[in-house]
């Protein structure tokens, strides 16, 4: 996999900063972009193995993340919207009614 | 090719999903055009109904034919493109899902605090229709977009009730724990497609991975998908997101989240595990065959030892749901063991184990959460306490309650006794006798909470012990129908394990 093999790093690299992102901060929409991050992160190293093998499927799979993610974004929103209008506040620090 | 050529009758393999989509748009029509609001209490009957129908006219035109004999290099079972695979294994998990669609439907009618209306139910029936895809799917693509497409409709229950602070915090709990564990899970498809150079197809993948030389590569993709099925069966490490998520969510939907989701879950990973890294043809099943032991023994102590300190029922009904998972990760390390020295009787064994506890389970929790979600309404508290004197106040769902406690304890007569033998004994067939051991401590373990409702229920006494407790009528159907359902399936286990057998012999040619 010598071709898709640069990509396939950066495509690492990518997903562990989006993994990076999603523990260091403490706000939900940065949480919620460093998801989307890692997703296109997956998004990347599937189009350059679709490049490297001659299989489309990978593009194809590419276009149903991306439908999933725009989904994703819809759901997400949706959520963030519900907790800023309980609390006035998108840290998920404060997120602590619920534990025990 | 590795699957049959598309012919139209091949519809049938998801014809369940079909309806249930139907039905969902259905209910969602029936909401809006009513003139006037219709009553939320008939949207539920109506969606349990139509799931009802669903399963019925499924199990009379869509059950798979049993007899087929796979051919060398093709699977005439593997259907739409390569896509679904129309086997027993999958139809007998989406009655599992169905059935515990139902029941859910029915508790939510009562359930106020959630307010259900129709986008509830058309939520909880895509949910429902999303599994049946996740247990059925046979390709890497049809897996993802299963899994995530009954992930958003759960995020969206569980953060339900908007106007609830604590509810919106458990749907964006459930939410981020989830998009993350799901893109994990995602890159390492993206790597097996990678290293099997372009495939999507289960077969095909296991075709190219075992012949491959990229042990490493493949044991991280491995593992990077086994973490988001870790998510969905709430196994350790990413069991975090349960009793935080069980406590805020609308009651009767964590009796859904707490079965089917963990058994859709469960059924994509035998699935997975076995087709694309088959023991011991592939290089790297060896980590997943031993991964598995670990994995069950720490998620069985983590939830019994943790469901110990909790005076929140919720709560601790989701540590107890973490320790049922640890129990049939049991069966699938049975299953790991027994495949890998190539017995096919026992692989079978462990599986219909693992899908008859699922069963069971379902039932008894269903039960459970049905109780809780009407006393914690009519005590107006979450806590363990309000279930004193519940004896007295309401005797028969008191026994309900006890009848589900004491099966979910594994108490001898009733069914989940009968569960935990078939998993026990699928181990010890394959000399895991220290694992077994280790069920049987937990086991003991469990009996503390579990008896400690029973206890609150009997022999405490609340201050309002002489006032009964109404438990509307739907509400008690459920409970009387699941316990009814425990006590006949102890009886009839036999015939229930042959259901389950069948359906372990069909994921496994």
């Amino acid at each position: 996999m010598d071709t898709a093999m640069p990509y396939v790093l950066l495509s690492a690299i990518l997903f562990a900063l989006g993994v990076m992102g999603v523990l260091i901060r403490r706000n939900a929409l940065m949480i919620f972009m460093s998801i989307e991050l890692m997703l296109n992160s997956a998004n990347l190293a599937l189009v350059a193995f679709a490049r490297q093998w001659g299989q489309l499927d990978g593009q194809m799979f590419v276009f149903f993340i991306m439908t999933v993610a725009a989904a994703e974004v819809a759901v997400g929103l949706a959520l963030i919207v519900t907790i800023f209008r309980a609390r006035r506040s998108t840290n998920v620090d404060d997120l602590a009614q619920l534990k025990g | 090719m590795a699957y049959s050529e598309f012919d139209p009758s091949q519809f049938l393999a998801i014809a369940p999903e079909i309806g249930l989509v139907l039905w969902a748009l259905v209910i969602l029509a029936v909401d809006m055009f009513s003139a006037r609001r219709i009553a939320r209490r008939t949207l539920g009957i109506l969606a349990a109904a139509g799931m009802a129908a669903v399963l019925i006219l499924s199990l009379l035109i869509a059950v798979p034919p049993a007899g087929v004999m796979p051919q060398i290099g093709s699977d005439p079972r593997s259907v739409l493109g390569g896509m679904i695979r129309h086997d027993l294994f999958a139809f007998v998990f989406r009655i599992i899902f169905i059935l515990a669609g139902i029941l859910t439907c029915l508790v939510s009618i009562d359930f106020r605090p959630a307010r259900a209306g129709g986008e509830y139910y058309a939520l909880l029936i895509l949910a429902t229709m999303a599994m049946g895809l996740m247990a059925a799917s046979n390709d890497l693509i049809m897996l993802y977009l299963a899994t995530e497409a009954s992930s958003f409709a759960l995020y969206l229950l569980a953060g339900f009730m908007r106007d609830t602070p604590r509810s919106a915090e458990a749907g964006i709990k459930y939410f981020v724990f989830g998009a993350v564990t799901s893109s994990i899970m995602l890159y390492g498809l993206a790597l097996i497609f990678g290293l099997s150079g372009g495939q999507t197809h289960y077969g095909a993948v296991a075709q190219v991975l075992a012949g491959a030389d990229t042990r490493m590569l493949a044991v991280l993709a491995m593992l990077l998908v086994i973490a988001g099925f870790a998510f969905k069966t709430s196994a350790v490490p990413f069991h975090f997101w349960t009793p935080d998520v069980y406590e805020g969510a609308p009651t009767p939907f964590v009796g859904f989240l707490s079965t089917a989701s963990k058994a859709a879950g469960f059924a994509i990973l035998m699935r997975f595990l076995v087709y694309v890294f088959e023991p011991p043809f592939s290089q790297a099943s060896v980590v997943w065959v031993q991964l598995m032991q670990p994995l069950a023994i720490l998620t069985m102590f983590l939830g019994n030892l943790l469901a110990i300190t909790q005076s929140n029922i919720k709560r601790m009904l989701a540590y107890s749901s973490i320790a049922q998972a640890g129990y049939m990760l049991i069966g699938v390390t049975a299953f790991g063991f027994a495949y890998s020295r190539q017995s096919p009787e026992a692989a079978a064994d462990a599986v219909a184990a693992v899908i008859f506890y699922a069963a069971t389970y379902m039932l008894t929790n269903i039960a459970a959460f049905a109780v809780v979600s009407i006393v914690s309404q009519r005590v107006g508290s979450e806590q363990i306490s309000a279930f004193n004197g519940l004896g007295r106040r309401a005797p028969y769902t008191a026994l309900g309650m006890t009848a589900a406690m004491l099966s979910l304890l594994g108490a001898p007569p009733l069914v989940g006794f009968v569960g935990k033998l078939f998993l026990f004994r699928a181990a010890i067939s394959d000399d895991l006798l220290l694992l077994v051991a280790i069920g049987v401590v937990n086991v003991l373990i469990s009996v503390f909470y579990y008896l400690g409702i029973v206890r609150a229920m009997y022999v405490e006494r609340s201050p309002d012990d002489e006032q009964p407790i109404r438990i509307p009528a739907a509400t008690a159907w459920v409970v009387l129908v699941s316990s009814a359902a425990i006590l006949f399936i102890t009886v009839a286990s036999m015939q229930f394990w042959s259901v389950a057998l069948d359906a372990a012999k069909a994921l496994l040619n």
